[in-house]
């Protein structure tokens, strides 16, 4: 009983202090939220591919920067808004997910050679894209700016406050479906084949089938990411949205909140983009300036929670906060 | 469509830097084939040796081909120390959290290299930067000799090592049957920080050698790591004839790309290579000799 109660409180207070937010919180902080926000739905989108199905992509920044370019350039040539556009970012992606499972998997590549798979088709799509003229090519695709204080839902343009509560929707959204889909036959299944894929396939799980519904499930999810990450920064590098270093940005939230859980891509990107961008702001009361600084602080992180905790820092608190200890 | 000379030219210098390609993925290859890690920080150790050149170069003068001896001789320490303290712990750990360990080591690697030397390209200007051995009509540049001289030694010495000395030969049994190696007696912690330190040392020689052909900034790591990737895989993944046979393939393939397509698709052959390869014979070229 006590353990339902300090739950339901934990719940009951994030909720409301997630969604009063843009009324208490200065924009700076706003745009903090919204960076944790957003890498909690990659982290999600991905954790579905690596964490539930045990397949590990180093290239999901290929499907943030597919869907980015798709509705994107929806927007800019003919004025398509993204409702329209996100459509075709998941079939985009979608399909790119589909061709890269495909071949990975009937031809039985594996571990680290799939991990390399990922990183080589991103890394050839970001070159092709330097070649898109009708996308900017390496001189950035943009879009024009928003009015800041008025809320254009149609075109998606607006104050900060929108798109918080639109990542707020979206990464409540990808944790109710992934909370779903764990507890449905395709997260018994996934799970099977992350633990012994042989055993998977042993018992009757068509484990071919299944893990392509992850990598294509993962793949159109994080096209999402990509559609709200055009609108949110207005521009669009292939050298920097396909690159190998988004790739891995990516991957951290989960790594360190803990891989294959629920909240674990959830708290993973809160700890993270705090400490990191706290570090920034510390450092910079303090009259510095440094670049890096941020980026050092996530490689202590992951590094320290590789060695420490290789089960990310959500299982260990969760016993805390009353949640199931179970890897959920 | 460029001359016969011209190609020729392209072709040579495309052998040479493959041999510093295949030197640099010799060290991954070891790294892998003994220790079975799969190190994602090996560009990273790369740019840290091309950095070390520019210092030394800038601080005390100190030609890229000298400073390349006391570079390998500090990376391996590093490499050894590195492997005993830290990455030892992780042998028997899956491999994805291997994998993670190294993105780690070399963010942290990348990033204090940006704080201590900033986003600017940094490079060496020797006096013989510029100069060039002719063979009729055919131009090849000094420095670019250099470097794949020094890294065929560096291949010979290693060579030499696995096949004749008792340390050598021990690294292989490790390399075999770990489980083995281990009933025999064979000190195997003590190999595996051997085995990443003279992967460590690898790298430090091509690195130095690589600083007179190329400019350094902090985020050149991921690429080469990937560049060394795609070299070992296409070779076929811990097998060391492998790796220099995919150094040079890449190396030819890289700069006959560039001459005859676009300079911008030199990549996009390799990584299309790599696709093609992991695709077609997951095991690589030479993959099905080594296991």
């Amino acid at each position: 009983m006590m353990r339902d109660r300090r739950r339901a409180m934990v719940i009951g207070v994030t909720a409301v202090v997630l969604l009063a937010l843009p009324f208490i919180a200065s924009n700076y902080v706003l745009s903090v939220a919204t960076l944790v926000l957003y890498m909690a739905y990659v982290g999600q989108a991905w954790n579905v591919m690596m964490g539930f199905a045990g397949q590990l992509s180093l290239g999901h920044s290929l499907y943030v920067g597919l869907g980015a370019y798709a509705a994107a350039g929806l927007f800019a040539h003919y004025g398509v808004g993204p409702w329209a556009g996100v459509w075709l970012a998941i079939a985009v992606c979608a399909a790119a997910a589909a061709i890269i499972g495909f071949l990975a998997f009937r031809l039985r590549v594996s571990g680290v050679h799939l991990s390399l798979l990922t990183v080589a088709f991103a890394e050839l799509v970001r070159i092709a894209f330097d070649h898109i003229d009708a996308l900017g090519g390496p001189g950035g695709l943009f879009l024009r700016v928003a009015a800041r204080d008025r809320v254009d839902l149609r075109a998606f343009r607006g104050p900060p406050a929108m798109y918080y509560y639109a990542i707020l929707a979206l990464a409540s959204g990808a944790l109710a479906l992934c909370a779903w889909l764990l507890r449905r036959r395709a997260g018994y299944y996934w799970r099977a084949i992350r633990e012994d894929e042989v055993a998977a396939q042993a018992v009757g799980i068509d484990t071919f089938w299944w893990k392509m519904r992850a990598v294509v499930l993962s793949g159109a999810m994080t096209a999402v990411a990509g559609v709200f990450y055009a609108f949110y920064y207005n521009s669009l590098f292939p050298e920097q949205i396909f690159s190998f270093t988004r790739s891995i940005e990516i991957i951290l939230g989960p790594v360190i909140g803990g891989l294959g859980t629920l909240l674990g891509p959830v708290v993973g990107a809160a700890a993270l983009v705090l400490l990191g961008d706290g570090t920034t702001e510390v450092l910079a009361r303090a009259g510095f300036d440094i670049p890096g600084a941020k980026h050092v602080v996530y490689g202590v992180v992951l590094l320290l929670v590789t060695i420490f905790l290789p089960n990310g820092i959500w299982p260990p608190l969760a016993r805390r906060l009353g949640f199931e200890a179970k890897r959920l | 469509m460029p001359t016969a000379a011209q190609l020729a030219n392209v072709v040579i210098s495309g052998t040479l830097t493959g041999t510093v390609y295949g030197l640099m993925a010799l060290g991954l290859s070891a790294i892998f084939g003994v220790i079975r890690l799969v190190n994602f920080a090996h560009g990273e150790l790369m740019t840290l040796a091309m950095y070390a050149a520019v210092v030394a170069f800038q601080g005390l003068a100190l030609d890229p081909f000298l400073t390349m001896v006391v570079a390998a001789a500090l990376f391996a320490g590093l490499g050894y120390l590195l492997q005993r303290a830290f990455i030892n712990r992780f042998v028997h750990r899956p491999e994805h959290m291997q994998m993670l360990l190294m993105i780690g080591l070399s963010i942290i690697i990348a990033n204090l290299l940006l704080i201590g030397f900033g986003p600017d390209a940094r490079s060496v200007q020797t006096s013989y930067q510029l100069d060039s051995f002719e063979l009729g009509p055919i131009l090849v540049d000094k420095v670019r000799v250099y470097a794949a001289g020094a890294a065929v030694v560096a291949t010979a010495a290693l060579a030499a090592f696995f096949r004749f000395t008792l340390t050598g030969k021990a690294i292989r049994a490790c390399a075999d049957n770990p489980l083995g190696a281990r009933v025999a007696g064979l000190p195997v912690a003590h190999l595996y920080a051997v085995t990443f330190g003279i992967g460590a040392a690898s790298v430090a020689v091509a690195g130095c050698a690589t600083v007179s052909l190329i400019d350094v900034t902090p985020t050149l790591g991921p690429s080469y790591t990937l560049l060394a990737f795609v070299i070992v895989i296409v070779g076929g993944l811990g097998s060391m004839v492998g790796a220099l046979l995919g150094g040079l393939l890449i190396g030819i393939s890289e700069a006959l790309a560039g001459v005859l397509i676009a300079p911008s698709a030199k990549s996009m052959v390799s990584f299309g290579l790599l696709i093609v390869v992991l695709l077609a014979r997951p095991r690589g070229l030479m993959g099905g000799a080594q296991r």
